[in-house]
Protein backbone atom coordinates (compact mmCIF):
# COMPACT_ATOMS: atom_id res chain seq x y z
CA UNK A 1 0.00 0.00 0.00
CA UNK A 2 2.54 2.43 1.04
CA UNK A 3 4.74 1.43 -2.10
CA UNK A 4 1.64 2.45 -3.82
CA UNK A 5 1.46 5.69 -2.47
CA UNK A 6 5.47 6.34 -3.03
CA UNK A 7 4.99 5.47 -7.05
CA UNK A 8 2.24 7.73 -7.64
CA UNK A 9 4.01 10.24 -5.74
CA UNK A 10 7.02 9.37 -7.58
CA UNK A 11 5.02 9.39 -11.28
CA UNK A 12 3.41 12.57 -10.27
CA UNK A 13 6.87 14.39 -9.31
CA UNK A 14 8.62 12.74 -13.00
CA UNK A 15 5.42 15.23 -14.85
CA UNK A 16 6.44 18.08 -12.68
CA UNK A 17 9.80 17.73 -13.79
CA UNK A 18 9.07 17.43 -17.25
CA UNK A 19 7.05 20.12 -17.47
CA UNK A 20 9.59 22.93 -17.84
CA UNK A 21 11.00 20.95 -21.28
CA UNK A 22 7.60 20.78 -22.39
CA UNK A 23 6.25 24.46 -21.94
CA UNK A 24 10.06 25.23 -23.28
CA UNK A 25 9.60 22.61 -26.84
CA UNK A 26 5.97 23.29 -26.95
CA UNK A 27 6.59 27.25 -27.23
CA UNK A 28 9.43 26.96 -29.51
CA UNK A 29 9.28 23.80 -31.34
CA UNK A 30 5.72 22.87 -31.77
CA UNK A 31 4.34 26.39 -31.80
CA UNK A 32 6.73 28.46 -34.12
CA UNK A 33 5.83 25.02 -36.39
CA UNK A 34 2.63 25.09 -36.40
CA UNK A 35 2.29 29.29 -37.23
CA UNK A 36 4.88 28.64 -39.97
CA UNK A 37 2.29 25.81 -41.48
CA UNK A 38 -0.47 28.53 -40.99
CA UNK A 39 1.30 31.85 -42.43
CA UNK A 40 2.15 29.51 -45.63
CA UNK A 41 -1.39 29.67 -46.36
CA UNK A 42 -1.61 33.65 -46.00
CA UNK A 43 -0.46 36.22 -48.04
CA UNK A 44 1.58 37.70 -44.78
CA UNK A 45 4.50 39.83 -45.86
CA UNK A 46 7.31 41.37 -43.36
CA UNK A 47 6.14 44.93 -44.21
CA UNK A 48 2.78 45.21 -43.33
CA UNK A 49 0.72 43.38 -40.39
CA UNK A 50 -2.33 43.10 -42.27
CA UNK A 51 -3.10 39.40 -44.47
CA UNK A 52 -5.60 36.78 -45.83
CA UNK A 53 -6.24 33.41 -45.84
CA UNK A 54 -5.07 32.44 -49.40
CA UNK A 55 -5.50 28.85 -49.42
CA UNK A 56 -2.67 27.01 -51.48
CA UNK A 57 -2.09 29.67 -53.39
CA UNK A 58 1.63 29.78 -51.62
CA UNK A 59 2.00 26.15 -52.73
CA UNK A 60 1.20 26.28 -56.57
CA UNK A 61 3.58 29.45 -56.59
CA UNK A 62 6.47 27.25 -55.32
CA UNK A 63 5.63 24.15 -56.72
CA UNK A 64 5.61 26.01 -60.48
CA UNK A 65 8.72 28.02 -59.42
CA UNK A 66 11.74 26.94 -61.62
CA UNK A 67 14.43 27.93 -59.17
CA UNK A 68 12.85 26.05 -56.49
CA UNK A 69 13.05 22.80 -58.03
CA UNK A 70 16.76 24.40 -58.81
CA UNK A 71 16.87 24.41 -54.75
CA UNK A 72 15.87 20.54 -54.49
CA UNK A 73 18.21 19.23 -57.18
CA UNK A 74 21.02 21.56 -55.02
CA UNK A 75 19.80 19.73 -51.84
CA UNK A 76 20.59 16.30 -53.20
CA UNK A 77 23.53 16.83 -55.33
CA UNK A 78 24.62 18.50 -52.79
CA UNK A 79 23.82 15.59 -50.14
CA UNK A 80 24.29 12.84 -51.93
CA UNK A 81 27.86 13.38 -52.92
CA UNK A 82 28.96 15.62 -49.66
CA UNK A 83 27.26 12.28 -47.57
CA UNK A 84 28.81 9.41 -49.63
CA UNK A 85 32.63 11.54 -49.39
CA UNK A 86 32.21 11.90 -45.81
CA UNK A 87 31.35 8.10 -45.21
CA UNK A 88 33.52 7.14 -47.52
CA UNK A 89 36.65 8.82 -45.56
CA UNK A 90 35.28 8.73 -42.32
CA UNK A 91 35.65 5.20 -42.45
CA UNK A 92 38.90 5.51 -44.19
CA UNK A 93 40.45 7.58 -41.22
CA UNK A 94 38.72 5.70 -38.36
CA UNK A 95 40.29 2.69 -39.63
CA UNK A 96 42.94 4.55 -39.71
CA UNK A 97 42.89 5.98 -36.32
CA UNK A 98 42.35 2.19 -34.96
CA UNK A 99 46.00 0.97 -36.25
CA UNK A 100 48.34 1.81 -33.22
CA UNK A 101 51.36 3.85 -34.33
CA UNK A 102 53.63 6.64 -33.05
CA UNK A 103 51.22 9.85 -32.92
CA UNK A 104 48.37 8.26 -33.17
CA UNK A 105 46.80 10.63 -30.63
CA UNK A 106 48.52 13.91 -32.20
CA UNK A 107 46.42 12.90 -35.19
CA UNK A 108 43.08 12.29 -33.41
CA UNK A 109 43.25 15.66 -32.46
CA UNK A 110 44.11 17.44 -35.57
CA UNK A 111 41.54 15.33 -37.22
CA UNK A 112 38.79 16.84 -34.59
CA UNK A 113 40.40 20.49 -35.43
CA UNK A 114 37.38 21.01 -38.66
CA UNK A 115 34.87 20.00 -36.34
CA UNK A 116 35.89 22.88 -33.74
CA UNK A 117 35.71 25.81 -36.35
CA UNK A 118 32.47 27.39 -36.06
CA UNK A 119 30.57 26.45 -39.62
CA UNK A 120 30.84 30.63 -40.66
CA UNK A 121 34.46 30.90 -40.07
CA UNK A 122 34.83 27.27 -42.51
CA UNK A 123 32.99 28.99 -45.36
CA UNK A 124 34.78 32.34 -44.57
CA UNK A 125 38.19 30.91 -44.45
CA UNK A 126 37.75 28.31 -47.61
CA UNK A 127 35.86 30.93 -49.69
CA UNK A 128 39.89 32.60 -49.05
CA UNK A 129 41.24 30.05 -50.78
CA UNK A 130 38.94 29.70 -53.30
CA UNK A 131 39.30 33.21 -54.42
CA UNK A 132 39.77 32.97 -58.31
CA UNK A 133 42.96 35.44 -58.04
CA UNK A 134 44.25 35.12 -54.85
CA UNK A 135 43.18 32.08 -53.81
CA UNK A 136 45.64 29.25 -52.76
CA UNK A 137 44.44 26.52 -54.38
CA UNK A 138 44.57 27.91 -58.15
CA UNK A 139 47.89 28.92 -56.93
CA UNK A 140 48.71 25.29 -56.04
CA UNK A 141 46.88 23.57 -58.75
CA UNK A 142 48.47 25.47 -60.95
CA UNK A 143 51.77 24.95 -59.39
CA UNK A 144 51.31 20.95 -59.61
CA UNK A 145 50.12 21.29 -63.44
CA UNK A 146 46.38 20.56 -63.24
CA UNK A 147 45.30 23.36 -64.33
CA UNK A 148 46.89 26.14 -67.06
CA UNK A 149 44.83 29.42 -65.49
CA UNK A 150 42.94 30.29 -62.39
CA UNK A 151 39.38 28.94 -62.17
CA UNK A 152 36.83 31.43 -60.81
CA UNK A 153 35.65 28.64 -58.63
CA UNK A 154 32.17 30.59 -56.93
CA UNK A 155 31.43 32.04 -59.80
CA UNK A 156 29.16 31.09 -62.32
CA UNK A 157 29.81 27.35 -63.04
CA UNK A 158 28.02 25.50 -61.70
CA UNK A 159 29.81 22.32 -60.82
CA UNK A 160 32.87 24.09 -59.60
CA UNK A 161 31.05 26.11 -57.03
CA UNK A 162 29.17 22.34 -56.09
CA UNK A 163 32.44 21.43 -55.85
CA UNK A 164 33.64 24.36 -53.53
CA UNK A 165 30.85 24.29 -51.49
CA UNK A 166 30.88 19.81 -51.08
CA UNK A 167 34.52 20.30 -49.95
CA UNK A 168 33.97 22.84 -47.41
CA UNK A 169 31.18 20.19 -46.21
CA UNK A 170 33.46 17.26 -46.37
CA UNK A 171 36.42 19.14 -44.83
CA UNK A 172 34.25 20.18 -41.87
CA UNK A 173 31.94 16.99 -41.13
CA UNK A 174 33.99 14.38 -41.75
CA UNK A 175 35.49 14.23 -38.03
CA UNK A 176 31.77 13.62 -36.45
CA UNK A 177 31.78 10.55 -39.33
CA UNK A 178 35.32 9.38 -38.05
CA UNK A 179 34.64 9.69 -34.25
CA UNK A 180 31.13 7.78 -34.59
CA UNK A 181 32.43 5.07 -36.81
CA UNK A 182 35.98 5.08 -34.27
CA UNK A 183 33.68 4.30 -31.41
CA UNK A 184 31.79 1.23 -33.52
CA UNK A 185 35.19 -0.17 -34.28
CA UNK A 186 36.78 0.16 -30.51
CA UNK A 187 33.26 -1.50 -29.49
CA UNK A 188 34.42 -4.90 -31.53
CA UNK A 189 36.20 -7.41 -29.28
CA UNK A 190 39.62 -8.45 -30.06
CA UNK A 191 38.98 -12.00 -30.02
CA UNK A 192 37.26 -11.26 -33.65
CA UNK A 193 39.94 -10.77 -35.20
CA UNK A 194 42.06 -12.96 -33.44
CA UNK A 195 39.88 -15.84 -34.41
CA UNK A 196 39.63 -14.59 -37.55
CA UNK A 197 43.39 -14.74 -38.51
CA UNK A 198 43.65 -17.55 -37.13
CA UNK A 199 41.71 -19.21 -40.02
CA UNK A 200 43.52 -17.42 -42.03
CA UNK A 201 40.95 -14.90 -43.41
CA UNK A 202 42.73 -12.06 -45.47
CA UNK A 203 43.09 -8.16 -44.31
CA UNK A 204 40.17 -7.65 -47.13
CA UNK A 205 38.11 -10.90 -46.27
CA UNK A 206 37.96 -9.57 -42.56
CA UNK A 207 37.27 -6.04 -43.68
CA UNK A 208 33.85 -6.82 -45.23
CA UNK A 209 33.03 -10.40 -43.58
CA UNK A 210 33.81 -9.30 -39.93
CA UNK A 211 34.45 -5.37 -39.33
CA UNK A 212 31.64 -4.06 -41.72
CA UNK A 213 28.82 -5.96 -40.34
CA UNK A 214 30.22 -5.33 -36.95
CA UNK A 215 29.85 -1.33 -37.74
CA UNK A 216 27.00 -1.41 -39.25
CA UNK A 217 24.83 0.03 -36.00
CA UNK A 218 27.22 3.08 -35.83
CA UNK A 219 27.66 3.32 -39.35
CA UNK A 220 24.07 3.69 -40.07
CA UNK A 221 23.34 6.20 -37.51
CA UNK A 222 26.34 8.18 -38.27
CA UNK A 223 24.93 8.48 -41.87
CA UNK A 224 21.67 9.15 -41.07
CA UNK A 225 22.77 12.04 -38.38
CA UNK A 226 24.54 13.29 -41.51
CA UNK A 227 21.41 12.73 -44.08
CA UNK A 228 19.69 15.06 -41.66
CA UNK A 229 22.04 17.76 -41.52
CA UNK A 230 23.17 18.25 -45.38
CA UNK A 231 19.54 17.83 -46.12
CA UNK A 232 18.64 21.10 -44.09
CA UNK A 233 21.85 23.04 -44.84
CA UNK A 234 22.29 26.58 -44.69
CA UNK A 235 24.85 28.33 -43.49
CA UNK A 236 27.67 27.43 -45.39
CA UNK A 237 25.84 27.57 -48.50
CA UNK A 238 24.47 31.19 -47.80
CA UNK A 239 28.13 32.10 -47.09
CA UNK A 240 29.57 31.00 -49.77
CA UNK A 241 27.67 31.29 -52.85
CA UNK A 242 24.89 33.73 -51.93
CA UNK A 243 22.15 34.05 -53.92
CA UNK A 244 23.59 31.73 -56.36
CA UNK A 245 20.97 29.50 -57.80
CA UNK A 246 23.53 26.99 -59.27
CA UNK A 247 24.12 26.33 -55.70
CA UNK A 248 21.39 27.14 -53.59
CA UNK A 249 19.47 24.80 -51.56
CA UNK A 250 15.68 23.78 -49.89
CA UNK A 251 16.74 26.22 -46.98
CA UNK A 252 18.84 28.85 -48.59
CA UNK A 253 15.45 29.51 -51.27
CA UNK A 254 13.22 29.55 -48.50
CA UNK A 255 14.89 32.28 -46.21
CA UNK A 256 15.49 34.72 -49.27
CA UNK A 257 11.65 34.43 -50.15
CA UNK A 258 11.16 34.99 -46.28
CA UNK A 259 13.19 37.32 -45.17
CA UNK A 260 15.82 38.32 -48.35
CA UNK A 261 12.16 39.29 -49.87
CA UNK A 262 10.06 39.74 -47.16
CA UNK A 263 7.58 37.27 -48.33
CA UNK A 264 6.62 36.29 -45.49
CA UNK A 265 3.74 33.88 -46.60
CA UNK A 266 5.44 32.71 -49.75
CA UNK A 267 8.82 31.63 -47.78
CA UNK A 268 6.94 29.74 -45.57
CA UNK A 269 5.21 27.35 -48.13
CA UNK A 270 8.83 26.88 -48.96
CA UNK A 271 9.80 26.12 -45.33
CA UNK A 272 6.55 24.04 -45.01
CA UNK A 273 7.60 21.82 -47.78
CA UNK A 274 11.65 21.27 -46.69
CA UNK A 275 9.61 20.27 -43.37
CA UNK A 276 7.62 17.75 -45.07
CA UNK A 277 10.71 16.34 -46.70
CA UNK A 278 12.53 16.03 -43.74
CA UNK A 279 9.68 14.70 -42.19
CA UNK A 280 9.30 11.98 -44.26
CA UNK A 281 12.60 11.09 -44.63
CA UNK A 282 12.55 10.83 -40.51
CA UNK A 283 9.75 8.30 -40.62
CA UNK A 284 10.84 6.30 -42.91
CA UNK A 285 14.26 6.14 -41.26
CA UNK A 286 12.62 5.28 -37.28
CA UNK A 287 9.93 2.56 -39.28
CA UNK A 288 13.07 0.76 -40.88
CA UNK A 289 15.09 1.06 -37.47
CA UNK A 290 12.67 -0.03 -34.51
CA UNK A 291 14.30 2.43 -32.22
CA UNK A 292 14.68 1.24 -28.74
CA UNK A 293 13.76 3.85 -27.22
CA UNK A 294 12.83 3.18 -23.58
CA UNK A 295 16.27 2.29 -23.03
CA UNK A 296 17.67 -1.96 -22.29
CA UNK A 297 21.17 -1.71 -21.14
CA UNK A 298 23.47 -3.22 -23.99
CA UNK A 299 20.74 -2.81 -27.26
CA UNK A 300 22.02 -0.49 -29.84
CA UNK A 301 19.93 2.19 -31.43
CA UNK A 302 19.66 0.52 -34.63
CA UNK A 303 19.66 -2.72 -35.69
CA UNK B 1 53.05 -6.25 -34.46
CA UNK B 2 55.77 -5.89 -37.42
CA UNK B 3 54.70 -3.75 -40.61
CA UNK B 4 56.49 -4.54 -43.95
CA UNK B 5 58.08 -1.65 -45.40
CA UNK B 6 55.10 -0.97 -48.29
CA UNK B 7 52.80 -0.57 -45.08
CA UNK B 8 54.44 1.36 -43.22
CA UNK B 9 55.44 4.06 -46.29
CA UNK B 10 51.34 3.95 -46.97
CA UNK B 11 50.59 3.98 -43.15
CA UNK B 12 52.56 7.43 -43.12
CA UNK B 13 51.69 9.09 -46.40
CA UNK B 14 47.79 8.36 -45.37
CA UNK B 15 48.98 10.00 -41.74
CA UNK B 16 50.36 12.85 -43.65
CA UNK B 17 47.41 13.72 -46.30
CA UNK B 18 45.00 13.17 -43.35
CA UNK B 19 46.52 15.70 -40.95
CA UNK B 20 47.05 18.53 -43.72
CA UNK B 21 43.92 18.26 -45.24
CA UNK B 22 42.60 18.78 -41.58
CA UNK B 23 44.96 21.87 -40.56
CA UNK B 24 46.33 23.52 -43.41
CA UNK B 25 42.83 25.74 -43.59
CA UNK B 26 43.25 26.96 -40.16
CA UNK B 27 47.32 27.55 -40.86
CA UNK B 28 46.20 29.39 -44.64
CA UNK B 29 44.14 31.72 -42.07
CA UNK B 30 46.81 32.31 -39.71
CA UNK B 31 49.12 33.12 -42.48
CA UNK B 32 46.71 35.40 -43.77
CA UNK B 33 45.60 37.13 -40.98
CA UNK B 34 49.48 38.43 -40.58
CA UNK B 35 49.82 39.78 -43.96
CA UNK B 36 49.48 43.54 -44.58
CA UNK B 37 47.49 44.34 -46.63
CA UNK B 38 49.54 45.26 -49.62
CA UNK B 39 50.76 42.10 -49.86
CA UNK B 40 47.71 40.12 -49.09
CA UNK B 41 47.39 39.25 -53.28
CA UNK B 42 50.16 37.62 -53.34
CA UNK B 43 50.20 34.35 -52.64
CA UNK B 44 53.03 33.01 -50.09
CA UNK B 45 53.26 29.74 -48.07
CA UNK B 46 55.09 31.99 -44.74
CA UNK B 47 54.59 34.94 -43.38
CA UNK B 48 57.58 37.13 -44.36
CA UNK B 49 56.57 39.81 -41.47
CA UNK B 50 54.08 39.44 -39.01
CA UNK B 51 51.64 42.31 -39.12
CA UNK B 52 49.31 42.76 -36.22
CA UNK B 53 46.97 45.36 -38.00
CA UNK B 54 44.15 43.20 -39.25
CA UNK B 55 43.65 42.11 -35.32
CA UNK B 56 43.58 45.65 -33.99
CA UNK B 57 41.28 46.56 -36.75
CA UNK B 58 38.56 44.30 -36.50
CA UNK B 59 37.98 45.76 -33.03
CA UNK B 60 38.50 49.35 -34.30
CA UNK B 61 36.29 49.05 -37.24
CA UNK B 62 33.46 47.42 -35.86
CA UNK B 63 32.06 46.45 -32.87
CA UNK B 64 34.02 43.08 -32.65
CA UNK B 65 34.30 43.30 -28.92
CA UNK B 66 31.21 43.42 -28.37
CA UNK B 67 30.06 40.98 -30.63
CA UNK B 68 32.24 38.16 -28.93
CA UNK B 69 30.85 39.34 -25.34
CA UNK B 70 27.39 39.22 -27.09
CA UNK B 71 28.61 35.45 -27.77
CA UNK B 72 29.72 34.38 -24.90
CA UNK B 73 26.55 35.53 -23.03
CA UNK B 74 24.08 33.55 -25.30
CA UNK B 75 26.09 30.12 -25.47
CA UNK B 76 26.31 30.14 -21.16
CA UNK B 77 22.60 31.12 -20.78
CA UNK B 78 21.36 28.36 -23.44
CA UNK B 79 24.15 26.45 -21.83
CA UNK B 80 22.32 27.18 -18.11
CA UNK B 81 18.49 27.17 -19.01
CA UNK B 82 19.54 23.58 -20.98
CA UNK B 83 20.93 22.27 -17.88
CA UNK B 84 18.49 22.80 -15.31
CA UNK B 85 15.48 22.00 -17.23
CA UNK B 86 17.25 18.81 -18.96
CA UNK B 87 18.42 17.58 -15.90
CA UNK B 88 14.94 17.41 -14.54
CA UNK B 89 13.28 16.23 -17.51
CA UNK B 90 16.71 13.33 -17.68
CA UNK B 91 15.44 12.02 -14.27
CA UNK B 92 12.06 11.59 -15.21
CA UNK B 93 12.92 9.94 -18.22
CA UNK B 94 15.38 7.64 -17.03
CA UNK B 95 14.45 6.59 -13.76
CA UNK B 96 10.56 6.48 -13.67
CA UNK B 97 8.66 4.49 -15.51
CA UNK B 98 4.98 5.98 -16.47
CA UNK B 99 2.76 5.75 -19.73
CA UNK B 100 3.81 7.31 -23.03
CA UNK B 101 7.70 7.54 -22.00
CA UNK B 102 8.75 6.19 -25.24
CA UNK B 103 6.25 8.24 -27.48
CA UNK B 104 7.80 10.77 -25.45
CA UNK B 105 11.22 10.28 -26.09
CA UNK B 106 10.70 9.64 -29.29
CA UNK B 107 8.73 13.57 -30.28
CA UNK B 108 12.22 14.75 -28.32
CA UNK B 109 14.46 13.25 -30.87
CA UNK B 110 12.06 13.94 -33.76
CA UNK B 111 12.21 17.98 -32.72
CA UNK B 112 16.13 18.07 -32.94
CA UNK B 113 15.56 16.57 -36.72
CA UNK B 114 13.38 19.53 -37.26
CA UNK B 115 15.02 22.04 -40.22
CA UNK B 116 15.56 25.56 -38.62
CA UNK B 117 14.25 27.16 -41.53
CA UNK B 118 10.58 25.06 -40.91
CA UNK B 119 10.24 26.87 -37.87
CA UNK B 120 11.76 30.08 -38.94
CA UNK B 121 8.71 32.56 -39.48
CA UNK B 122 6.78 31.09 -36.70
CA UNK B 123 10.14 31.64 -34.57
CA UNK B 124 10.23 35.53 -35.45
CA UNK B 125 6.64 36.12 -34.75
CA UNK B 126 6.99 34.74 -31.62
CA UNK B 127 10.58 36.43 -30.75
CA UNK B 128 9.15 39.90 -31.87
CA UNK B 129 5.85 39.38 -29.78
CA UNK B 130 7.92 38.85 -26.99
CA UNK B 131 9.46 41.75 -27.26
CA UNK B 132 13.01 39.86 -27.74
CA UNK B 133 13.66 40.40 -31.08
CA UNK B 134 17.59 41.91 -31.82
CA UNK B 135 18.28 40.82 -27.78
CA UNK B 136 19.96 38.10 -26.20
CA UNK B 137 17.04 36.72 -24.89
CA UNK B 138 15.97 36.43 -27.91
CA UNK B 139 18.71 34.40 -29.20
CA UNK B 140 18.68 32.56 -25.91
CA UNK B 141 15.17 30.89 -26.05
CA UNK B 142 15.07 30.57 -30.02
CA UNK B 143 18.38 28.17 -29.61
CA UNK B 144 16.48 25.81 -26.87
CA UNK B 145 14.87 24.06 -30.06
CA UNK B 146 18.27 22.80 -30.95
CA UNK B 147 20.15 22.75 -27.59
CA UNK B 148 17.25 20.73 -25.44
CA UNK B 149 16.76 17.56 -27.25
CA UNK B 150 19.91 16.95 -27.39
CA UNK B 151 20.69 17.84 -23.66
CA UNK B 152 17.31 15.41 -22.65
CA UNK B 153 18.90 12.60 -24.69
CA UNK B 154 22.38 12.99 -23.60
CA UNK B 155 21.67 13.19 -19.85
CA UNK B 156 18.91 10.48 -20.14
CA UNK B 157 21.35 8.29 -21.75
CA UNK B 158 24.18 8.79 -18.88
CA UNK B 159 21.73 9.19 -15.90
CA UNK B 160 20.29 5.49 -17.09
CA UNK B 161 24.22 4.36 -16.55
CA UNK B 162 23.83 5.25 -12.90
CA UNK B 163 23.41 1.85 -10.43
CA UNK B 164 19.90 1.50 -9.50
CA UNK B 165 20.45 0.47 -5.63
CA UNK B 166 21.57 3.80 -5.50
CA UNK B 167 18.57 5.53 -5.66
CA UNK B 168 16.50 2.46 -4.26
CA UNK B 169 18.87 2.92 -0.87
CA UNK B 170 17.60 6.24 -0.88
CA UNK B 171 14.17 6.08 -1.38
CA UNK B 172 13.78 3.45 1.33
CA UNK B 173 14.94 6.09 3.20
CA UNK B 174 11.77 8.10 2.54
CA UNK B 175 13.96 10.70 0.16
CA UNK B 176 11.80 12.33 -2.02
CA UNK B 177 12.29 12.58 -5.64
CA UNK B 178 13.86 16.19 -5.23
CA UNK B 179 16.74 14.87 -3.32
CA UNK B 180 17.73 11.83 -4.99
CA UNK B 181 18.24 14.02 -8.17
CA UNK B 182 19.93 16.65 -5.99
CA UNK B 183 21.79 15.00 -3.30
CA UNK B 184 22.10 11.23 -5.11
CA UNK B 185 22.72 11.93 -8.80
CA UNK B 186 23.99 15.31 -9.59
CA UNK B 187 27.09 14.83 -7.51
CA UNK B 188 27.74 11.54 -9.66
CA UNK B 189 26.93 13.52 -12.90
CA UNK B 190 29.76 16.56 -12.98
CA UNK B 191 31.42 14.52 -16.47
CA UNK B 192 28.02 14.54 -18.04
CA UNK B 193 26.98 18.07 -17.43
CA UNK B 194 30.37 18.76 -19.04
CA UNK B 195 30.04 17.09 -21.91
CA UNK B 196 26.31 18.11 -22.65
CA UNK B 197 26.81 21.63 -21.37
CA UNK B 198 30.09 21.68 -23.85
CA UNK B 199 28.03 20.40 -26.57
CA UNK B 200 25.44 22.83 -26.13
CA UNK B 201 27.99 25.74 -25.61
CA UNK B 202 29.45 24.68 -29.01
CA UNK B 203 25.91 24.56 -31.14
CA UNK B 204 25.35 27.78 -29.83
CA UNK B 205 27.99 29.41 -30.27
CA UNK B 206 28.13 28.49 -34.15
CA UNK B 207 24.58 28.87 -34.65
CA UNK B 208 24.05 31.79 -37.35
CA UNK B 209 20.37 31.43 -39.14
CA UNK B 210 18.52 32.75 -36.12
CA UNK B 211 21.32 34.79 -35.08
CA UNK B 212 21.27 36.51 -38.84
CA UNK B 213 17.39 36.93 -38.62
CA UNK B 214 16.60 37.59 -35.24
CA UNK B 215 18.80 40.51 -34.64
CA UNK B 216 19.06 43.87 -36.84
CA UNK B 217 21.97 45.88 -35.50
CA UNK B 218 25.61 45.81 -35.61
CA UNK B 219 25.63 45.89 -31.71
CA UNK B 220 23.83 42.90 -31.26
CA UNK B 221 25.20 40.39 -33.53
CA UNK B 222 26.81 37.29 -32.31
CA UNK B 223 30.24 36.22 -34.03
CA UNK B 224 28.92 34.31 -36.35
CA UNK B 225 27.09 36.63 -37.92
CA UNK B 226 29.36 39.86 -37.58
CA UNK B 227 31.90 37.81 -39.59
CA UNK B 228 29.71 36.27 -41.79
CA UNK B 229 28.60 40.20 -42.84
CA UNK B 230 32.07 41.60 -42.97
CA UNK B 231 32.14 43.63 -45.88
CA UNK B 232 34.79 45.64 -47.52
CA UNK B 233 35.11 49.72 -48.73
CA UNK B 234 33.15 48.46 -52.03
CA UNK B 235 31.39 45.03 -52.46
CA UNK B 236 33.79 43.57 -54.75
CA UNK B 237 36.41 43.75 -52.22
CA UNK B 238 36.17 41.73 -49.19
CA UNK B 239 39.02 42.67 -46.43
CA UNK B 240 40.52 39.01 -46.05
CA UNK B 241 42.79 40.36 -43.85
CA UNK B 242 40.34 41.20 -41.32
CA UNK B 243 37.99 38.52 -42.14
CA UNK B 244 41.25 35.61 -41.41
CA UNK B 245 41.66 37.35 -38.00
CA UNK B 246 38.27 37.83 -37.04
CA UNK B 247 38.18 33.78 -37.54
CA UNK B 248 41.37 32.89 -35.55
CA UNK B 249 40.29 35.37 -32.59
CA UNK B 250 37.18 32.95 -32.44
CA UNK B 251 38.52 30.13 -33.68
CA UNK B 252 41.58 29.29 -31.62
CA UNK B 253 39.64 29.43 -27.87
CA UNK B 254 37.38 26.99 -29.37
CA UNK B 255 40.32 24.46 -30.73
CA UNK B 256 41.69 24.83 -27.67
CA UNK B 257 39.00 24.03 -25.65
CA UNK B 258 38.02 20.72 -27.70
CA UNK B 259 41.79 19.44 -27.13
CA UNK B 260 41.25 19.94 -23.88
CA UNK B 261 38.01 18.26 -23.52
CA UNK B 262 38.66 15.77 -26.90
CA UNK B 263 37.33 12.91 -24.67
CA UNK B 264 34.44 14.19 -22.91
CA UNK B 265 33.07 15.64 -26.42
CA UNK B 266 33.89 12.10 -28.30
CA UNK B 267 31.54 10.23 -25.68
CA UNK B 268 29.39 13.05 -25.80
CA UNK B 269 28.64 12.61 -29.89
CA UNK B 270 29.07 9.01 -29.33
CA UNK B 271 26.22 8.32 -26.25
CA UNK B 272 24.36 10.45 -28.85
CA UNK B 273 24.22 8.32 -31.36
CA UNK B 274 25.47 4.29 -29.90
CA UNK B 275 24.24 3.33 -26.35
CA UNK B 276 26.30 1.06 -25.30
Amino acid sequence: MSENVALTERRRTAYLFLLPSLILLVLVAAWPLIRTIWLAFTDATLSSSHFSWVGLDNFKGVLTDPDWWGSVKNTMVFTGISVTLETVGGLGIALLLHREFMGRGILRAAVMVPWAIPTVVSAKMWSWMFNDNYGVINDILQKIGIIHGPLAWMADNAILSMAAVVTVDVWKTTPFMTLLILAGLQSIPLQVYQSAAVDGASGFRTFFKITLPLIKPALVVAVVFRLLDALRIFDLIFIMTNNSNDTATMSVYARNNMIGFGDLGYGSAASTLVFAFIAIFTIMYLQFSRLNLVGGSSEKVSR
Amino acid sequence: MRRSLVESIGLWFAVIVVSVFSLFPFYWAVVSSLKEPSSMFQVEYWPKVLEWSNYSSIFKEQPFGTNIINSLIVASSTVLLCLIVGVLAAYSLARVEFRGRGTLLALILAVSMFPQVAVLSGMFELIKSMGLYNSWGGLTISYMIFTLPFTIWLLTTFMRQLPRELEQAAIVDGASSWVVLTKVFLPLMGPSLVTTGLLAFIAAWNEFLFALTFTLTAESRTVPVAIGLISGASSFESPWGRIMAASVIVTVPLVILVLVFQKSIVSGLTAGAIKE
